[in-house]
């Protein structure tokens, strides 16, 4: 036993090896025992709870009237899987522009932030610049931003510019997410304590080198979970982009509706993004968890 | 007589309205200490930050080794690089272990070699009994190891002059003491001091001029004796008898 609890005992030198000596008194066994009690009740009423609310909707979804036209329509299983191979063809789209855009955003994002935050005068035109682009884009709907740049760009019949609607798609998702990210980032650059700056500057770091190795080593820490956030929002919006007739996961699922009236494949289409994002989600929110617990502690101690 | 390390010549500083400091004049020769008390709010901690320039003074004048720094074309990090300051609330770089807060200055400002600055940081971590604690995290240590780190991280960068601003403030009585006794070390080897202090045992212990501050003035200052033991103003008096029944002196 005392082998196994490798914490207490790999070094014999740490004070707190409680391994093997102690024993529970009445006291904290009769405690134990009651405490397992409480909770093995609470368990079952939990579960039969559940059991009969979920039950009762299931019941009342299934026995309904509509119930088969509604299966039919949405959940024509056997048509779905014929549709899958396509769809996911589309949702390759999804991920690629997903990749593209957000290694860009993150670059762009992190840039204006940087700008905004930065007192040097010899940028104060480009940092009222940044203020005004991320003011603009934060502020109108992103498929009007798609519909300007992917059918407007096309529309000035300028020479050299592309007309590639997945190229213009892409810019216009990475126009409208790096004015978001950026005020994330900005964000986390004022969270860290102007003592923080004092300390760097008094130590004699440039004001570059502060921002390098005191400043942003610290933002970045803090706000990559609502990054992560933004992460699972692009993963979606990318589907917006088949607006203009890229063949993504939500196009291909389209195509498909139109031929046969049937709304299985948009289904599959959501289940496919659910697939991604529900993971992605989860983590952020361990994440979240895990940097705000350590944030308590370190506020304790 | 040799130039003084730090001159302050009719300092003044506000904020907005509010006058901070004003008229402030004094000296420190070098391997001295002086020592400012006052209540919170006179104004030392705004001193310190204008020798460091962290703050603008509005007039008067700053010498450090003779040369003014107060001038509007001194480049405030070359400054810096003389000075060292060390905060109340410590202020170490939560993401960087002991080690790495105490050579980042060294290394990337002064140009020392890796090997140099980590060879040099453990013989100070040693000096001052934090060996062990060389790859914590701030964190992890208390608050008295955490400002013994802090003394350590601008001691790393061989200051001319330390400026060490209210140190023990943030610590319970058995940690001051620790920290204290690091000062006093410093004192003893001839480092070139500035001090805000609340505790006035220790400032009669490492002071070689004592400095009273009360709304932005200094109003008396001499020896410790002379400053602690037997002050002239009523005003002193009533601070270090307020001092003392908090139990401070």
């Amino acid at each position: 036993m005392k082998d196994k609890s490798g914490r207490g005992s790999n070094n014999g030198a740490t004070p707190y090896d409680f391994g093997g000596e102690w024993t529970p008194s009445e006291l904290e066994i009769a405690r134990r025992l009651a405490r397992k009690k409480k909770n093995q009740r609470s368990a079952l009423i939990a579960a039969l709870s559940s059991f009969l609310v979920l039950g009762t909707l299931v019941l009342v979804i299934v026995t309904s009237p509509g119930w088969e036209t509604l299966r039919n329509t949405f959940f024509k299983w056997a048509y779905g899987v014929e549709v899958l191979p396509k769809i996911i063809l589309g949702f390759g789209t999804n991920a690629m522009l997903t990749v593209i855009a957000g290694t860009s955003v993150a670059l762009i994002g992190l840039a204006i932030a940087l700008l905004r935050t930065s007192r040097s005068p010899a940028l104060t035109p480009f940092r009222f610049l940044a203020t005004v682009y991320v003011d603009v884009f934060r502020g109108i709907p992103m498929l009007l931003v798609i519909l300007l740049v992917g059918f407007g760009i096309p529309a000035l019949q300028i020479k050299g510019l592309t007309n590639n609607v997945l190229v213009l798609g892409t810019i216009a998702v990475i126009i409208t997410y790096s004015a978001y990210v950026a005020e994330v980032i900005r964000s986390g650059i004022l969270t860290v304590h102007p003592s923080q700056r004092a300390a760097a500057r008094s130590l004699g770091l440039s004001n570059a080198q502060t921002l390098r190795h005191v400043v942003m080593p610290q933002a970045i820490k803090r706000v990559t979970p609502p990054l992560l956030n933004d992460l699972v929002a692009l993963i979606k919006d990318t589907g917006l982009v088949s607006i203009l007739g890229v063949t993504d996961a939500v196009r291909a699922a389209q195509i498909q509706t139109a031929k046969t009236f049937n709304y299985t494949p948009y289904v599959m289409a959501a289940i496919i993004f659910l697939l991604v994002t529900i993971p992605l989600t989860r983590f952020t929110d361990r994440m979240l968890r895990n940097s705000l617990e350590k944030q308590n502690a370190q506020g304790q101690a | 007589m040799s130039t003084p390390v730090l001159r302050l010549e009719k300092v003044r500083k506000s904020f907005g309205k509010e006058i901070v400091l004003e008229d402030i004049t004094f000296t420190v020769p070098e391997h001295t200490a002086t020592v400012f008390i006052g209540a919170s709010g006179s104004g030392k901690s705004t001193l310190l930050r204008c020798v460091n320039l962290l703050d603008q003074i509005d007039d008067g004048q700053i010498l450090l080794d003779g040369s003014d720094i107060s001038a509007a074309e001194v480049n405030p990090d070359e400054v810096r690089k003389k000075l060292g300051m060390v905060f109340q609330s410590f202020n170490l770089f939560p993401h960087m272990t002991v080690l790495e807060n105490i050579i980042l200055a060294p290394t990337k400002v002064q140009g020392v070699s890796k090997e140099v600055a980590i060879e040099e940081a453990k013989d100070l971590l040693a000096k001052f009994g934090l060996k062990d604690k060389a790859q914590q995290y701030p964190d992890r240590l208390s608050g008295g190891q955490q400002q013994r780190v802090a003394i350590i991280r601008s001691l790393a960068r061989h200051p001319r002059l330390l400026l060490l601003d209210e140190v023990t403030s943030a610590l319970d009585p058995v940690l001051v003491n620790e920290v204290l006794s690091t000062v006093k070390d410093l004192k003893e080897e001839g480092m070139t001091m500035v001090l805000a202090t609340h505790e006035m045992g220790f400032a009669k212990q490492v002071a070689d001029e004592v400095c009273y501050l009360q709304n932005g003035r200094i109003l008396e200052w001499g020896t410790p004796q002379q400053i602690l033991e037997n002050p002239q103003l009523d005003d002193t008096k009533e601070f270090l008898r307020r001092v003392h029944d908090a139990g401070r002196l």
